[in-house]
Formats: structure tokens, C-alpha cells, sequence
């Protein structure tokens, strides 16, 4: 009998082969990596270099990181509650289940991807900001952005598998995910940069969720009026309940056979293409 | 292989049973199955079939009952006890972005025990098709894949659901043989099918199920009686020319066609045929036969609805 794969050989594999699929998946990669690209460029242009919003620096310096955070939970919350709902009406999460490989690794290596994709995303968006708009970044505060990217991307990438995890199937992932984050994003302040005027519900009902958490404290460490490091605790311990609170009901809810219903229905049509 | 694989059976299942809320799918199954058998589990769709495999698989979970496969509780869940299956899928489940040589890699890397990517496209058929995409498959050859990623782990025991399901003529006599050189490197199958063809060319034993339980299990030669039936003798006659037929008593008439049952074929066919050729008549279409395992499956199923 040969040795059994190691755990850590096993996430490299399954790791890769996730990016491998991201990257051969046009639509995915589009609206992942281009299109808070696009919208950065596009706001850039409209409102140029002028200095805006209670912010007090140019759009392109709010704006930079703003579309960063976008792309990040785009890439895992988006990105892994569709493919995985998507993957288990497929019946691929059936089949992987079937095989020796632990579901923790095979769920981790989703993380991994998502988070090296939002990574990806991230550098991006961050070097044409700094290459073409002049967006500075500081030393100071390098550190806290980065703790603050990881702990987001992670509790975005739970509370993805928990959409995926109560999700009928890959069209309700797209509906919920899309239904929650646009609206979110414009009033935790991706969009619209938040000033002096806005509603004093929005932003209280914005700070709910974890998205605001995650844009602000981000969006501060790109801020040149900022002193100090830049840390944010309360946001970063609210959003990791957030995320730890997801991946309990994740674990609790996540079912890797598609629904019976649907099945059945594939199967009704197939043999009744085979047997006439 | 120590002893006890040698003597214990590989799958044994007593007395099981799956409800479905009020539903009850399975009603008390029992059977077992012996290293190296192939075993096939024939039915209508609903019959019970593929919750039975399901459960045997560690996909569902049992009601009631106890199932012991190569030694494990499938419901445990185990990573060694899936080192040891191989589970061929009823629809193709893999990523189409992918190539057949990328995705077989891949899920050869999570067993201790595996084939080499190279020698399984090859017995699937597939070399042609080693760098292309899974979605530019034809259905045949994703059924084909599917059963490639089935025994990528190099299993002891491989679950075959309706393996053939879909495939042209010639694709099922490859898919047979591929199962075929399986069996005979001494793997235990278990397969689901309703096709009876396939139950009989390719399983050593039947189970029949009907309605949540099992109606026959046999050789496919002896399911049902089948060896022991008796034997039709059927021909077309005009009905004026029946006087003095030998063995009136057995036969049946329906519009022209005549229906003999024998327990003893050769004597009866012998007065049959020496009569006829005595009135110079000729017994158009005449056939001898056994009833055919479709029909000992029918008769056990209860209806011919369903093929």
C-alpha cells in the first residue's frame, strides 16, 4: 500500500486547481478582476483629481482602495457562493465527497483561491491607481491595510459558502449575492463616497453589516490626513463575528448532493431521451 | 488480502430500511455480495435502487438497519473507507473548463493507491481527447471520463450507477468490456441498470426490486424460475386446419397465433412438427423459446410501463 497524500500537498493541489478554473472561466474573471477596475477608471475620469466628500483627498486616492474592496468581495463572497451552488447542481460537490479527499481541505482550497484571486485583484487595482492617478501609499499603515484585507476576504469567503451552503441552487446564489452586495456597497460608501450630507440612517444602517467594516478601516489607510498605524479594531472584531458566525451555519446548513427534486427532473428528461 | 476479505462478504446489508418522511423508499432490503461478484440491482425508476447504492456510497444516510461494506459503516463517512470504493456517477459531474488529462491528475491525487493518467485514457479511449476541454466531449465520451475517475484510485470495490445509460451500441460494448477487465483483475462491482441486456452480460447475480423491495435475486440464467420455466413453443396456424392437433390441451390460440407451454420441448415440438408435415402445413414464424429475463423482470415488476 503506497502513503497516503499529505494534507499539505493535497492543498496545493486543490488550490491551483481552483485558480486554474477561475482563470478559464471568462465571465468570472470579467467581473472580478475588470470590472471594479472599469468603475475606477470610469469614476477617475468623471471626477477627475478634484478633492471631494468629507474625505478631503482626490477621488482616485478614495476611490483606489474603495474598488479594491469591491474586487475582494466580489472574489470571494460572489465568486464562491455562485461557483459552489453552481458546482453542487453539477453534482461535482457529490462526486468530490464520494472521494477520500477531507472536505476541509477541499473547502479551504476555495478559500485559498478566493483570497489569492482577491490578492490579485487588489495589487492591481492598487499599482494603476499608484502608476496613473498618483494615489500615494504609506508605510505607516501598510500593515493594518493587509490585516485588515485578510480578515475581510476571509469573513466575505464564509459568509460566500454560507450563501452557497442555503442556496437552492447556482441562479438563487447569483440573485442573493447580487440582491445583497450592490445595495450594500452603495451604502457603506464603494460607490458614493460618504459626506457631510449623507442621511444619518444610512450610515447607521450601514455600520449593521460587514461591508462597512471592511471599506472603511481600508479606505482610512490610503487617507494621507490618517494618524498613526491606522488600526481599527472594533471594525476588524466585528467583522470576524460576521465571519465566524457564517462559517458555523455554513458548516451547519452545507448539503453536497444537489437538491433531490432537481435531479430527479435531469434524470426524467434522460432516460426519456434514451428509452423512445 | 488477509483472510477474513477472503472469507467476510463485501457488501452486507440486513434488513434495511429508508424512509423519506412518510415515505418509505426502502422497506427491509437484505443481501450480500462476495469479493470479486459482480452484482447487479435491476428496477424501475422509484424502485428504490439508487437510494440503496446511495446508502452503500455514504451519501444518505440509513433509517434503519445495518450495512457493513468491506468492513465499514459507509455512514461514518471515512477517508479509508473511500480510499477503497470507486464511485461511478449516473451523470457526468466534472468541470468543463478543464482537460480529461488535467482533471483525472487531480482526482488520482487524492488516493494512496492510484492508476496512471496515461493507462486510464487509454482504457477508456479517450488518448484522442487527452488535452481537450471536458465540455467539447460528446456525452459518451464525459460517461466515459466519468468511469475513468471511477477507478482513478485503483478501488476494490466500484459502484457502477446505470453505467450505460445513454451510450450508442458500440459505446456499451466498450464501456462492457472496460467493466469486463475490471472484474476479471478480481474488483467487485455493484451496478444499477434497468437495462436487461446489460444485466445479463455483465452480472454474475440479480437482484430484482420492485416498490422498495427485493422480488428475486439469482443468476441472471435462474432469476425468477427462469431455468426451471417452461418452455414456449410459438407458430401461426389457420384455424381451419387445428383438427387432430396432438397437444390441444396445452395450446392456446389468440387470433392465428398459437401458444404452446412444454415441460417437455422436445417431444411436444417432435408431435407437433409430425403432425403438421402429416396435413402438409406449414407452421409459419415457428419459434422455441425460454422466457427471456426481460420477461421474468416484467412479470416480477409488475407491468411493462416502464421499458
Amino acid at each position: 500500500m503506497s502513503e497516503r497524500p499529505s494534507n499539505r500537498s493535497l492543498l496545493q493541489i486543490q488550490s491551483a486547481y481552483q485558480l486554474r478554473m477561475f482563470f478559464r472561466s471568462p465571465m468570472a474573471a470579467f467581473f472580478t478582476l475588470f470590472f471594479p477596475l472599469m468603475i475606477f477608471l470610469v469614476f477617475s475620469l468623471v471626477f477627475g483629481n478634484s478633492t471631494s466628500g468629507v474625505t478631503g483627498v482626490t477621488a482616485a486616492q478614495y476611490y483606489a482602495p474603495a474598488m479594491a474592496v469591491f474586487a475582494a468581495v466580489s472574489a470571494t463572497y460572489t465568486n464562491l457562493a455562485v461557483t459552489t451552488a453552481y458546482q453542487r447542481d453539477l453534482g461535482i460537490l457529490k462526486r468530490v465527497r464520494g472521494t477520500p479527499l477531507p472536505s476541509s481541505i477541499y473547502m479551504v482550497a476555495k478559500i485559498v483561491a478566493a483570497t489569492l484571486i482577491a490578492a490579485l485583484a487588489v495589487g492591481i487595482m492598487m499599482t494603476i491607481g499608484v502608476v496613473f492617478y498618483g494615489v500615494q501609499i504609506f508605510a505607516a499603515t501598510i500593515l493594518s491595510a493587509t490585516v485588515t484585507f485578510g480578515v475581510g476576504v476571509a469573513t466575505f469567503a464564509a459568509l460566500g459558502l454560507l450563501v452557497a451552503a442555503v442556496s437552492s441552487s447556482g441562479e438563487a446564489a447569483t440573485s442573493i449575492t447580487n440582491a445583497t452586495l450592490l445595495p450594500l456597497a452603495f451604502f457603506s460608501g464603494i460607490f458614493i463616497i460618504p459626506t457631510a450630507d449623507t442621511p444619518s440612517w444610512i450610515e447607521t444602517f450601514s455600520r449593521i453589516f460587514p461591508l462597512k467594516h471592511f471599506v472603511e478601516p481600508f479606505v482610512a489607510a490610503f487617507n494621507p490626513e490618517t494618524v498613526g498605524a491606522g488600526w481599527d479594531w472594533a471594525s476588524i472584531l466585528y467583522m470576524s463575528l460576521w465571519g465566524v458566525v457564517a462559517v458555523i451555519l455554513a458548516i451547519r446548513y452545507f448539503k453536497w448532493s444537489p437538491p433531490q427534486g432537481r435531479e430527479v427532473r435531469r434524470r426524467g428528461r434522460q432516460s426519456a431521451s434514451v428509452d423512445t | 488480502m488477509v483472510w477474513w476479505n477472503v472469507l467476510m462478504p463485501v457488501i452486507e446489508v440486513t434488513d434495511l430500511v429508508k424512509n423519506y418522511g412518510d415515505v418509505e423508499a426502502v422497506r427491509g432490503v437484505s443481501f450480500s455480495v462476495e469479493a470479486g461478484e459482480v452484482f447487479a440491482v435491476l428496477g424501475p425508476n422509484g424502485a428504490g435502487k439508487s437510494t440503496i447504492v446511495e446508502i452503500l456510497e455514504g451519501h444518505r444516510s440509513k433509517s434503519s438497519g445495518a450495512v457493513s461494506v468491506l468492513g465499514h459503516d459507509p455512514g461514518l463517512a471515512e477517508r479509508s473507507y473511500r480510499e477503497r470504493i470507486g464511485i461511478v456517477l449516473q451523470d457526468p459531474a466534472v468541470e468543463g473548463q478543464l482537460t480529461v488529462e488535467e482533471v483525472i491528475n487531480v482526482y488520482g491525487s487524492m488516493y494512496p493507491r492510484r492508476r496512471k493518467t496515461g493507462d486510464l485514457i487509454e482504457l477508456v479511449g479517450l488518448e484522442e481527447k487527452t488535452h481537450a476541454r471536458i465540455k467539447t466531449l460528446s456525452g459518451g465520451q464525459k460517461r466515459r471520463l466519468e468511469l475513468a475517475l471511477g477507478i482513478v484510485g485503483d478501488p476494490e470495490l466500484i459502484f457502477l450507477d446505470e453505467p450505460t445509460t445513454g451510450f450508442d451500441p458500440s459505446a456499451r460494448r466498450q464501456a462492457w468490456s472496460i467493466i469486463d477487465n475490471l472484474t476479471s483483475l478480481g474488483k467487485t462491482v455493484l451496478l444499477t441498470t434497468h437495462y436487461m441486456d446489460e444485466a445479463q452480460h455483465l452480472a454474475d447475480r440479480v437482484a430484482v426490486i420492485a416498490d422498495g423491495r427485493i422480488v428475486a435475486t439469482g443468476t441472471p440464467e435462474t432469476l425468477g424460475g427462469r431455468d426451471t420455466a417452461r418452455t414456449v413453443i410459438t407458430f401461426h396456424l389457420d384455424l381451419q386446419t387445428v383438427e387432430g392437433f396432438p397437444v390441444a390441451e396445452m395450446a392456446r390460440l389468440d387470433s392465428g397465433l398459437v401458444t404452446v407451454k412444454s415441460d417437455n420441448p422436445t417431444r411436444d415440438l417432435h408431435l407437433i412438427t409430425g403432425w403438421a408435415l402429416d396435413h402438409d402445413v406449414e407452421l409459419a414464424g415457428l419459434k422455441v423459446a425460454r422466457p427471456s429475463l426481460e420477461d421474468v423482470y416484467l412479470e416480477l415488476t409488475g407491468g411493462d410501463n416502464h421499458v
